[in-house]
């Protein structure tokens, strides 16, 4: 039996956390096969055979999948699956949005965002907001998970040499219609791979500060820029910039919590961070808990002085 | 048009929970329980659309034992006209949970069903998109604005890096995000009112679904501490340790 890796790109590039999920389903030791869906997707396919560890490159195209509807990858993997152990893909909103349809499909149970496989169908995933790790075994035949990025390495990007083959691609599923796509305009790193992330809380007081205090600072360091749900609720960050359980989760080299409490909410979503360095005026905020640096200061003056004393 | 909205009981978000004894669950015992904050969210959806004269009837449905009454009553007191309860004291993971909302479906035949995008229990985020492939309806998830045109629901999207604009015909599955709306507040007149309101009560077992648990709990445990850090008086100190003790290039 084989292992299948949902691919994630948006039609030029492959997402770097897919290669992360590539290196997750080394763990069953059957070949890997990565499903890219798209149109014209040759560039794509070429540098996915050169991943290392992946034994074949199914490509699947179609007008449709251009803008790839949840409905229509759930199907088009389900019309493979038999071919198939373990499905997974990196955790995403992209995978969390299709996978759990296929595993409906399929009558199989879905772990989500695992952060550990172990031996007999086992597998490691945190709950309630990342307070409690759980030990699950599925007595399912066939596997169906996300995996959590950060816990593996990339997979090497040269040297492989997968097979390329066409899946026939299902009709369109005709009862959604996909309408647009908006992607935040940024000349920053993505927030989910950047190696710094410069993160403002509510105590920012509103949207001119945020961009005032943080953005000097986020452009020395080339980093990212994130929020807790308190800034981005009071409007003083967009919302695609959230941090946390209920919004995106990062692992940055260095992340910097700028004026933020530190709610389990939060934290989940940045406590595997190499480095953690937090200012915060309260000595006694949570923050300082989570934190390697903790610095207690007034932003205001704080974050100036750090961009000021950096390169 | 008829709108069903799913309702779970979980623990309150500002408790810290912790496991039992013998780390075989995690200890629900005489901790504080509430609605699922996403759940209020999509109720509040579901209000929304009535008010704009766009839904006739709102149900609420929830699963688990009789003490599910009390997010029912929520439900009711923030403006649901009725509620489902099915019961069952098994604990239903997100395939049998969507299973058995197929068969409320099947019932009711609501035109549109709304769900939170995820419970802060166990962080799945499974069940509206595996109702949505049981009934092989259009589905919406983590939704941040609907707006409902000749028989079409508009759904804005949140996804990584941005928003996505879709349009579904109805019936279909949609999943709520936090930023949907602002939750009403449900004042004790309410509370009083919603006690007038019918709740229905089914067994599971009457439903005829395969309930059967796929994922078996192993155990529990509670993650690592970071190692503890160390506080700086300065921001001088602070870029020092990054410099020289964390390899920072700054
Ligand atoms: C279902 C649910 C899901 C949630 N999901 C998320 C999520 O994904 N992400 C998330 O972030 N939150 C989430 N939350 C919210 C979370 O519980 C917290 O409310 C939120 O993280 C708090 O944001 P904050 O730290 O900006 O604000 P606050 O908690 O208000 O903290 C502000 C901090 O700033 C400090 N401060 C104030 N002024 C200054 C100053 N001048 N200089 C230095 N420090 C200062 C204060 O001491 C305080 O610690 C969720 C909540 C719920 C209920």
């Amino acid at each position: 039996m084989n292992v299948l890796v949902l691919a994630e790109h948006d039609g030029q590039h492959l997402n770097p956390i897919t290669l992360h999920a590539i290196t997750a389903a080394q763990f069953w030791q059957s070949p890997v096969h990565v499903l890219v869906a798209g149109n014209a997707l040759d560039s794509l396919v070429d540098s996915l055979s050169d991943i290392i560890g992946v034994a074949k490159v199914i490509k699947a195209e179609a007008s449709h999948l251009a803008t790839p509807l949840a409905e229509d990858i759930a199907n088009l993997i389900v019309s493979i699956s038999t071919d198939y152990q373990v499905i997974l893909a990196a955790h995403s909103s992209f995978s969390r949005n299709a996978l759990p349809r296929v595993a409906a499909l399929l009558d199989v149970a879905m772990i989500s965002d695992a952060l550990e496989i172990k031996a007999d169908q086992t597998y490691v995933r945190s709950i309630y907001a990342g307070n409690i790790l759980t030990h699950i075994q599925s007595q399912d035949t066939q596997q169906i998970l996300t995996v959590h990025s950060s816990h593996y390495i990339a997979a090497s990007t040269h040297g492989g040499k997968a097979q390329i083959s066409s899946a026939t691609v299902p009709a369109a599923f005709h009862k959604t219609r996909w309408i647009s796509t908006k992607h935040a305009q940024s000349d920053r790193p993505a927030l989910n791979s950047a190696k710094v992330v410069v993160s403002g809380g509510r105590s920012l007081g509103s949207a001119e500060n945020f961009e005032q205090i943080l953005s000097p600072l986020a452009s020395k360091l080339n980093a990212a820029i994130g929020a807790t749900r308190a800034a981005v609720d009071a409007g003083y960050a967009p919302n695609d910039f959230q941090v946390g359980q209920t919004g995106i989760v990062v692992a940055p080299e260095l992340y910097i919590a700028v004026g933020i409490s530190g709610a389990v909410q939060h934290t989940y979503g940045m406590k595997d961070s190499r480095i953690v360095v937090a200012i915060n005026q309260d000595p006694d905020a949570p923050i300082f808990q989570v934190a390697d640096y903790g610095l207690v200061a007034d932003l205001f003056t704080a974050i100036p002085a750090i961009t000021a004393a950096i390169q | 048009m008829k709108i069903l909205v799913a309702v779970k009981r979980v623990v309150d978000y500002n408790v810290k929970v912790r496991i039992n004894a013998d780390a075989s669950d995690v200890a629900t015992d005489g901790v504080k329980m509430g609605i699922n904050p996403f759940d209020e969210n999509a109720i509040e959806a579901a209000l929304q659309l009535k008010e704009q004269g766009k839904a006739s009837e709102i149900i609420a449905v929830s699963l688990g034992t009789n003490a599910n009454q009390d997010v029912l009553r929520h439900a009711l007191a923030m403006g649901a006209d009725r509620a489902i309860l099915v019961e069952t004291d098994s604990k239903l993971q997100p395939l049998a949970v969507a299973k058995l909302l197929q068969a409320i479906v099947a019932q009711e035949q609501p035109s549109l069903i709304l769900l939170g995008k995820q419970a802060i229990d166990d962080d799945a985020g499974q069940t509206g998109q595996m109702l949505a492939a049981l009934l092989d309806y259009p589905q919406a998830t983590f939704a941040s604005h609907l707006q409902l045109e000749n028989n079409e629901l508009l759904v804005t999207r949140e996804v990584d890096g941005g928003t996505e604009t879709l349009a579904l015909n109805l019936p279909a599955v949609v999943t709520a995000d936090l930023r949907l709306n602002d939750p009403r507040f449900v004042k004790l007149p309410n509370l009083m009112m919603a006690r007038k309101k019918q709740i229905t009560t089914l067994n599971a077992a009457e439903l005829v679904v395969d309930t059967a648990s796929r994922l078996t709990l192993i155990k529990v445990a509670e993650p690592e501490a970071r190692k503890a850090g160390m506080m700086v008086t300065s921001v001088e100190q602070l870029l020092r340790q990054l410099r020289d003790h964390e390899g920072i290039n700054l």
